[in-house]
Order: structure tokens, then sequence, then C-alpha cells
């Protein structure tokens, strides 16, 4: 087997006495679509936070493409890397977040173009080229000059995964992205992560649409109280689990 | 049925009368408690323009002194001093609030000790302070390369700026602070999904949404600075009431250069709340519903 492009080795996560991921070990190959599915509050959000290191991990630790995230090794012990090596490794993985948080006072086209060039420095003029082609990708060619206020949830959303595909990640993080949308609005967001997944994107989904898990998704962990409780191909997962808590979750979804 | 009985909304109306009322057009209410308040208040204001008018104001000496030499020096001098306090005030607002929301502990204790100090004790006695420095540090700079004595540094301008601005940093980087923590936290992490470090995503992106809460109030002590410029006349600052008290001090005319200096700090005071009104439009954008307009503008009832 290949060396997978993400590799979550024993990772806890606490928030004061609460333990969000607990012990939790995840392999993801490159070119995979990895849906993780479970209850509010089971940790699969504070995994991910993990992953794009808007959280420290308290044990264990995370590998993207080898290279381990948030920490380096010196003397036998593990030292935090400095706020701007965090932020050069955070180039490796876009984000996708549940609220979209498209930067409020920008336009779209701004949007986009402000990693690649105020963080990647690139000239300005392939920037828009750029952004121009993801925009039209997700459909958006003609809303370049809005501002997020103008825009439906399903647009925001849009916007938010061009704003992270301009970045050129190696892995794509969605925060249940669909969650805060009307439910007719759910649609258009996740034809654009279906065609996505067919690039052969790497991305890492937490999801409620157990459809999208079932029809796009290659691997699906069952994630409860900051567990794995069950992993495996969709069909195996999401049509004949094993575990009662499993059946209880995916019962209750349907 | 009678077309002159008149129609009401009573709980018995037919389905029919509900549909004339339904069809009546709606006009304005009449509101007279407003037009009696306007009575009371034009009143009020012809019983002050009468004691103006009739009292012992020679209002050509108020024509004179209003361009005279002296006041429109003062003037500037209040101009030049307000815009550099501020400008000052500003920089070490944002400076200090930044230092204040840094993880590091250091950082926060100076900032911390910086806001309680200058927060803490009255603006006349720093700028006393400042201008007495010379008692604490009789010279200043590093022993060695090269030193001056202070009084030569400390002049009333340079004493002026330093107590002004720096109290109006304390003030502006709790604005500024509160600023920050009105900008939702995702617009932080998506800055940060996009590779920017805490310093760069506070300058690109949280700031220039801060703005749209930091503005009004800082607005608000651009024009306090117009007039706490004048406190500076203790300090023999040549602003333009002290400029106004020099001349009443030759000519006895009190109330006449008083009313110059009012002028003056109206017209200053009006241009400013001009200029911040097209700020806070700009800082509006992006918020197409809510913005800025609601709050400076009074609120339109039909």
């Amino acid at each position: 087997m290949p060396e997978p492009m993400v590799s979550v080795v024993g990772v806890s996560k606490w928030f004061g006495p609460l333990c969000a991921v607990d012990d939790v070990s995840l392999d993801v190959a490159a070119g995979t679509v990895q849906c993780v599915i479970g209850p509010s509050g089971s940790g699969k959000s504070s995994l991910l936070r993990c992953i794009n290191q808007l959280e420290g991990v308290d044990r264990g630790a995370i590998f993207l493409d080898g290279v381990m995230l948030g920490y380096e090794v010196a003397g036998g012990v593990r030292v935090p890397l400095s706020d701007a090596r965090i932020a050069r490794q955070r180039l490796m993985t876009g984000t996708v977040f549940q609220r979209f948080n498209l930067f409020q006072h920008m336009t779209v086209l701004a949007n986009v173009i402000e990693g690649p060039v105020h963080v990647l420095g690139r000239p300005r003029g392939e920037a828009v080229e750029e952004a121009r082609s993801l925009l039209d990708r997700v459909g958006l060619a003609d809303k370049v000059k809005a501002y997020p206020a103008e825009l439906s949830g399903g647009q925001q959303q849009r916007v938010a995964i061009a704003r992270a595909l301009a970045m050129h990640p190696k892995v794509l993080l969605f925060d249940e992205p669909t969650s805060a949308l009307d439910p007719e609005l759910v649609g258009e967001v996740l034809a654009v992560m279906r065609t996505l997944a067919g690039t052969g994107m790497t991305m890492i989904v937490v999801t409620h649409e157990l459809g999208f898990a079932r029809e796009v998704g290659s691997n699906v962990v069952f994630m409860d109280r900051g567990r794995i409780v069950e992993q495996g191909p969709p069909s195996a997962i999401l049509s004949a689990p094993q575990e009662k808590r499993t059946r209880d979750f995916i019962g209750a979804a349907l | 049925m009678n077309p002159k009985r008149p129609i009401s909304a009573s709980p018995e109306a037919s389905a029919a009368d509900r549909r004339a009322i339904a069809g009546l057009d709606i006009v304005p209410r009449r509101e007279i408690s407003r037009w009696l308040t306007a009575a009371v208040v034009i009143a009020l204001l012809a019983w002050v323009g009468k004691a103006f008018a009739e009292g012992d104001i020679a209002w050509g000496v108020v024509a004179e002194f209003f361009t005279a030499p002296a006041i429109l020096i003062g003037l500037l001098n209040t101009i030049i001093m307000t815009a550099c306090a501020m400008s000052l005030g500003i920089v070490l607002g944002v400076v200090f609030a930044v230092l204040y929301m840094s993880p590091n502990p250091v950082a926060r204790a100076v900032a911390w000790g910086y806001i309680w100090i200058f927060r803490g004790t009255p603006l006349i006695l720093q700028l006393l302070l400042w201008f007495n420095l010379a008692l604490v540090f009789p010279t200043l700079g590093v022993p060695g390369l090269f030193e001056v004595r202070t009084v030569e540094v400390m002049t009333p301008f340079i004493a002026t700026l330093l107590g002004l601005g720096l109290n109006q940093g304390a003030y502006t980087a709790e604005v500024v602070r509160a600023g920050i923590l009105s900008v939702d936290a995702g617009q932080t992490e998506a800055a940060k999904s996009i590779g920017m470090t805490r310093l760069m995503s506070l300058r690109r992106i949280v700031l220039p949404q801060a703005m749209r809460v930091i503005i009004p109030p800082v607005g608000n002590e651009v024009i306090s600075m117009v007039k706490l410029t004048s406190i500076a006349s203790v300090i023999q600052y040549a602003e333009i009431l002290r400029n106004a008290q020099t001349i009443y001090y030759a000519n006895a005319r009190v109330i006449e250069l008083l009313i110059v200096a009012a002028g003056w700090y109206l017209i200053v005071v009006t241009l400013l709340q001009i200029g911040q009104y097209q700020l806070e439009r700009h800082f509006a954008k992006g918020q197409a519903t809510l913005g800025a307009r609601g709050m400076t503008r009074l609120p339109e009832h039909a």
C-alpha cells in the first residue's frame, strides 16, 4: 500500500475535562474521499480541526504527505512550531467551513485571489485569471463582483470551495458543508463536491448527508463520543453496519 | 346601502365594508405633539437669540476677530495638534490592542500596564508631567552617543503631542479591541485556512471588518480631541482658545472672543462629522443590508 496522504495516529484532544477526540487513528489514501459521519458532539469536527491545525492535538500525531503537523521533534520531545511555520503547513490543506466564512468585506473575486496574491505572492493577473476559471467551474462566473452578503448560502459555499481550491491544497477538508444550508440549496453544493471527487482530489468530508457518503465516499468512518466506532467502504458501513451504535444512528437518520 | 354611512373597522363590519376599508388610502398620522415641541424649541431659541442680540455684544468685534491672524494661527495649531495627537493615538491604539490580545503574556502585561497608567490619571496631570519631564530626566538620549537637554526638546508642542497622543492611545486601544472582538471568529479561521499568519489575518481580514465598529467611537474621539487641545493652554501651547484669551486679556472683549472661538470649533466639528459619515459608508462595504448608514441617519418614519 502506498504512503497515505493523511495519517492520523492515536490522536486525542481534550477541551477541559471533555475528551472530544479519543485515541483516533485513520489513514486516508491519496485521491480518495473519506467521509466522517456520526451524531453531533461525536468529535468529527474536532478531528478535522486538528488536521488543519485550528486546534492542537493533546496526544498522538497527524502526518500529511509524510510531514508531521504542528510539531518538530527535538531531543526526544516534540516542540510546537512557530505561528509562521504552522501557517506554511496549512497551505497543504484547504478547508470549507459549515458557515462558509467568506471574507465579508471583499467581493467574490477578491475572496478567491486573496490567498494566491497575498499569501503565495503570485502575480495578480494570473491569480484573477485562475479565480475566474474556478468560479466558472462552481457555476458562479457571473458573481465575481458580488459581496458575500448578496449571495445565497449555496452560492457562498461554492465560492468558499473555489477559494480553497485556488490555494492548490493537497487535501480538501469539508466541515459539514451543507448543514447551514436551506434544503433546496444542498444539491448545488454536493454537485460541486461530486465533480471535485471525480478529479482525484483527496477529500475528508464531515457530513450528515448519508446519500452523498454512499455515492461519493471511498471510505466511511462512524464516530461516536470521540472514538471511531466502525469504518469501511460505504456499502458496508451504511447498508450493513456491524455495531449497534452505527445501526441506531443510520436507522434514525433515514 | 347608504353611501354616506361612515364605514368603520368594527367587529361587526360586513365583508363589503372590510373590502371598502382595505381600499382606503393611507395618509401620515397627524403628530400634534411634534408641532408643539417644535413651537417650544423655536420659542426657546428666539429667547436665547434675543438675549444675544440685545446683550452687550459687539458683533462687529466678533466679525473683526473671526479672521484675525492670531485666531487663524490658533485654529491652525488646534487642527495640527488634533491631527498629530489623534494619529499617534490611533497608531498606539491599534498596536496596544493587538498586544493586549497576543498569545504572548509579556505583550499582554505591557499593554495592560500602558492602558492602566494612561487611562487612570487625569489628562491635564499627564500634560504637566511631560512638560516638566526635565525635573526627572535633565537630559535625554543614549549616554556617550548623543544627549540633549530635556527642556529644549519638551516644547509645548511636543509635550502636548505626547500627553494627548498617549492618553488617546489608551482609550483607542480599548475601542480597537472591541472592534476586533466584534468580528466573527470564523473570519480568522478562514484566514488561517488559506495560510495566513496571525498578524496577516489581523491586518488583511479582521481589522478592515472591525473598522465598521471602530469608526463611530473614534470619530467621536476625534471631535472630542479638537476640543481637548484647548487644555494644552495650561502649558502654553498656542491653540485657538489660548490665542483668543490672549486677545481678550488685552482688549477686554471676553464674550466676543469666546464666540469667535466657539464658531470655529463648530465649523471644524461639522466638517469632521461629514468626513466621518463618508468613512462609515466606505467601511460598510459588503454589509449590503445593515451597514453604517442606519446608525448616522435618523430613522425614517412614514
